[in-house]
């Protein structure tokens, strides 16, 4: 004895979806977030002594207040930035003055040179946002060319479009080695 | 002839409209899924600066996000505050929300978590460098610098 159920009329089906789908296109932000990503250090142990690292490892990149740079001790320009940290890292002509390397084994790449190198980054309290992003731009264009160059030779590709496990070994190669000085209260 | 002519009709033949909701469904069904709702409203006012080396930040449920700008509000002035979820901040509030972050998350995401820094470019270094001194001491080291990518920075 089934009983006659009633047709439901679907007509306006079509207006309640437009509704919603208009309330979604309203709320919708589709803005990707992108940025230069970055490690912090751990706190600094208060008991352990600084790291002994020799004078010719480091390159220091100061930043003051009025933007200025101060690369390796000699007043610096961003636009000869990228360059001076892609020669101190790879130090073609192993100078006495340019970091040392040790020969590291690595699979797919074999005996490489890696660059025992580090970037020192200081900047002032009143260094601008904007200035000190900039630097890290290049800093990070520094190494990504560096990374570039050795997938080139050894792979014949660009770094981006060589397989997970060659980025892998470059990125060990190449490493990035950016440390960030602890803060001093200077220059607000 | 005759055979063509017969297949003339008077007025425009009607467009089928029983397709119309499905269509509507599906453009609806793809909103919603890639839709994410903003759960918070800026109180700071950031244009974050250019750079050319930008990278994705994916999986974003793992990404907690700081604004550091001077606030909207034109009777607050003009010095650069923190905004952490829907509220003005001090520097000593980040360790508390990092770590009411870090509770929301998986045990085993835990340690991907990412700290996403919207900055705005006239902010002076001071304040960024004592948030970065609280995200170290909090054990947050995975940190993002919110950037736009721009095809060339300008040197001056």
């Amino acid at each position: 004895m089934a009983r006659k159920v009633p047709e439901i009329n679907g007509g306006s089906m079509a207006d309640i979806a437009f509704l919603l789908l208009i309330f979604f296109l309203v709320t919708t932000t589709m803005d990707i977030d992108k940025g230069i990503t970055r490690r912090l250090p751990p706190p600094p142990d208060p008991n352990a002594e600084p790291p002994d690292i020799k004078q010719r490892n480091i390159f220091t990149i100061l930043v003051n207040k009025n933007d200025r740079l101060l690369i390796d001790g000699k007043p610096g320009d961003l636009r000869n930035l990228r360059e001076q940290v892609k020669e101190f890292i790879k130090n073609p002509y192993n100078q006495d003055d340019l970091p040392e390397k040790r020969m590291e084994q690595i699979q797919y790449l074999g005996e490489v040179p890696v660059s025992k190198g580090i970037i020192s980054l200081k900047n002032d309290r009143g260094t601008s946002y904007d200035m000190y992003i900039r630097v890290q731009n290049e800093l990070a264009a520094a190494f990504r060319e560096l990374k570039d160059e050795l997938a080139k030779e050894e792979f014949g590709i660009a770094y981006e479009e060589a397989r997970k496990e060659y980025r892998k070994a470059i990125d060990k190669a190449v490493p990035v080695a950016i440390s960030e000085a602890e803060p001093e209260n200077v220059g607000d | 002839m005759g055979k063509f002519t017969k297949k003339k009709e008077k007025g425009t033949p009607q467009v089928t409209t029983a397709a119309l909701p499905d269509i509507i469904f599906m453009l609806l069904f793809f909103f919603m899924v890639s839709t994410v709702m903003r759960t918070e409203s800026l109180l700071v006012k950031i244009s974050a600066p250019g750079a050319t080396e930008v990278q994705k930040l994916e999986k974003k449920s793992l990404v907690s996000y700081i604004n550091i700008g001077p606030p909207k509000q034109e009777n607050l002035g003009s010095k650069a505050r923190i905004q952490l979820n829907d509220s003005f901040a001090r520097v000593r509030d980040v360790r508390e929300f990092i770590l009411s972050e870090r509770e929301k998350l998986d045990e085993a995401d835990k340690q991907f978590m990412t700290t996403a820094l919207k900055i705005d470019q006239d902010t002076r270094m001071g304040i960024v460098t004592d948030v970065k001194q609280e995200l170290r001491k909090s054990g947050a080291f995975k940190i993002n610098y919110n950037t736009r990518q721009v095809e060339e920075i300008n040197y001056y």
